[in-house]
């Protein structure tokens, strides 16, 4: 009896630790990056301009960097998973979409790492030839990298929620005599409105986390960005190149409000999946 | 008319995506084979040493990736050595022992752990290590620091293919032994644990592999290009995909440049062989689910 009891403790005590890390790290970014928060210094930091030579510290242009990176890739990989998984559920025949299938849960594995070496050497060359201007390592190929990564996912994503259609709607579609495409469109896509969505944020979350890409294909320039073809740093690539500097310095403590901010967007997105979720459940 | 239309539009956009996805993953693997094949030698691994002494330790590798490769094992090899306990655990309590508004509060706070970016991971790491060291003298970023963050990434992961694993066992499996008198952790022990097995070794291997791959986590965390093969869990390390970002950015000739391409052979390598060994263990497990229908 005894024996039980302690190996349960210890089943409680690993999901509380592991619950607990979670917050864990929440409590150090605060506590790290507190002398920033002090005196509504933080909005100040979200709002300007990064020049350490002037003292000024913000992490604005790493923001602006981020979302401008995310929204690009987004753009690309958005269209192009939906178009796959249709293609994978609904269009190609059998042998070829299974093979399709195999080949994006291949991709899922394939380190980022390796993408940003091949975005490295292929990529930005490419960008660069073609638009002439400066090194080649901007948004645009750190944006079009990053929808290769964050395809697969999605693309995984999609089509369980294609599949997942009660019988009785598809059966329907097909004793109506709807082609393919009609039911793709006329039911199916009407009823995966919230996968879709929910596949959608948790790839923004994805692709916001992304390190390494931005990191070896944007150039990390400190600056707002103005045009797709200008370089950027992502706020990820900052914590990564600022991690060098004085520990005591402003600069340093600036990684741990870009962690924050990081930390509360990822958050905020897995619980608006969450929401989805469960009014979904509610309205069926 | 119309209909038609969107109709053909709808099919070609759906074969152009996934065409275009499907040549865009061929060129990308295709020019990193091109290039990196012909490069893989022994000397590519060992550099000038001979791979005798290399790996009886008699001999310090310089120009090869050996020691690369050895602090990626380590690395792997302790994170989900830490990992694998804890998340078990927390994946049988959360199958098997919690319901209602418990269950839904602890996942969803590994649902927000699994959402955090993997540098944030990394700077926790960091910090933990700033912090210990004002304790202990010795802790700085070192391969300790850098499996206990990893061990963190891939904690939700584990505890999430535990629990689905558990939770896919059909019902008349579940309920035999309790009507056989055995107690729950008796029934968790002897009847639902083995039978997950497959599954639950499959969030194992994938886990390595997430280990394996990482770059943002171990970069703030300890790992530098250059310091052999570690000596110490307190010690500075190298490891492949840090080596493969490193000489993307640093290369100083030709030959640096070919042995970045060859270690990312190597790593897509690896990392194809777990995914592949995860895959075939998952579909084992998904075999048996659907048997029971």
């Amino acid at each position: 009896m005894e024996k039980t009891t302690i190996v349960e403790t210890g089943f409680l005590g690993a999901a509380v630790l592991s619950a607990s890390l979670a917050a864990l790290i929440l409590i150090f970014m605060l506590f790290l990056g507190f002398p920033l928060f002090r005196g509504g210094y933080f909005l100040t930091l979200l709002t300007t301009p990064w020049n350490p030579d002037k003292g000024f510290f913000g992490i604005y242009p790493m923001l602006a960097g981020t979302l401008s990176i995310v929204f690009l890739s987004l753009c690309w990989a958005f269209p192009l998973s939906l178009g796959a998984s249709a293609l994978i559920s609904v269009i190609a025949p059998t042998g070829f979409a299974k093979f399709c299938k195999k080949t994006v849960q291949m991709l899922t594995g394939i380190p980022t790492v390796i993408y940003g070496f091949v975005g490295v050497f292929l990529l930005v060359p490419f960008i660069r030839e073609m638009f002439a201007s400066g090194s080649g390592m901007s948004i645009l190929s750190a944006s079009l990298m990053l929808s290769m990564v964050i395809s697969p996912t999605m693309i995984l994503i999609f089509t369980d929620t294609f599949e997942s259609i009660p019988a009785s709607y598809s059966a329907a579609a097909d004793a109506l005599g709807a082609s393919p495409v009609q039911k793709l469109v006329h039911v199916i896509l009407p009823y995966s409105r919230r996968g879709i969505f929910a596949g959608l944020i948790l790839s923004v979350g994805r692709a916001m986390g992304d390190t390494l890409i931005a990191l070896m294909l944007a150039g990390n320039a400190v600056a707002v960005p103005g045009s797709i073809l200008d370089s950027a740093r992502t706020l990820t690539a900052h914590i990564a190149l600022v991690i060098a500097a004085d520990f005591d310095s402003i600069e340093f403590k600036t990684i741990f409000a870009a962690g924050l901010v990081l930390y509360v967007f990822t958050a905020s997105l897995i619980l608006l999946v969450r929401i989805i979720g469960r009014t979904g459940m509610k309205n069926r | 008319m119309k209909e038609r239309f969107i109709e053909i539009f709808i099919k070609s956009f759906a074969w152009l995506s996934g065409l275009l996805l499907l040549s865009v993953t061929f060129v990308i693997i295709g020019f990193l084979l091109v290039k990196g094949v012909p490069t893989l030698s022994l000397s590519l691994i060992f550099g000038d040493t001979s791979p005798a002494d290399a790996l009886l330790l008699r001999r310090q590798v310089l120009e090869g990736i050996l020691p690369a490769m050895a602090g990626t094992g380590l690395l792997v090899l302790l994170a989900v050595g830490m990992a694998t306990p804890v998340g078990l655990a927390a994946g049988i309590y959360l199958a098997e022992y919690s319901r209602g508004n418990l269950k839904s509060f602890f996942s969803l706070f590994y649902d927000i752990l699994a959402g955090v970016p993997s540098i944030v991971i990394g700077l926790f790491g960091f910090s933990l290590a700033i912090s210990l060291h004002h304790y202990v003298k010795e802790i700085y970023p070192c391969l300790l620091i850098s499996a206990l963050a990893l061990a963190f990434l891939v904690l939700p992961y584990l505890i999430r293919t535990t629990q689905f694993a558990l939770e896919s066992i059909p019902a008349e499996v579940r309920l035999t032994a309790p009507a056989l008198g055995a107690t729950k952790l008796q029934n968790i022990a002897y009847v639902l644990f083995p039978r997950s097995l497959p599954g639950i070794a499959s969030g194992v291997i994938l886990a390595i592999g997430r280990c394996a791959e990482d770059t943002a986590v171990i970069m703030l965390t300890g790992v530098v290009a250059a310091a052999g093969i570690p000596g110490s869990l307190l010690s500075a390390y190298e490891a492949l995909p840090f080596y493969i970002y490193y000489i993307s950015s640093q290369y100083r000739n030709s030959y640096e440049l070919q042995t970045g391409f060859g270690a990312a052979v190597i790593l897509l390598i690896i990392c194809a062989c777990l995914f592949l060994t995860a895959f075939y263990l998952k579909n084992q497990l998904m075999n048996r689910m659907l048997y029971r229908r």
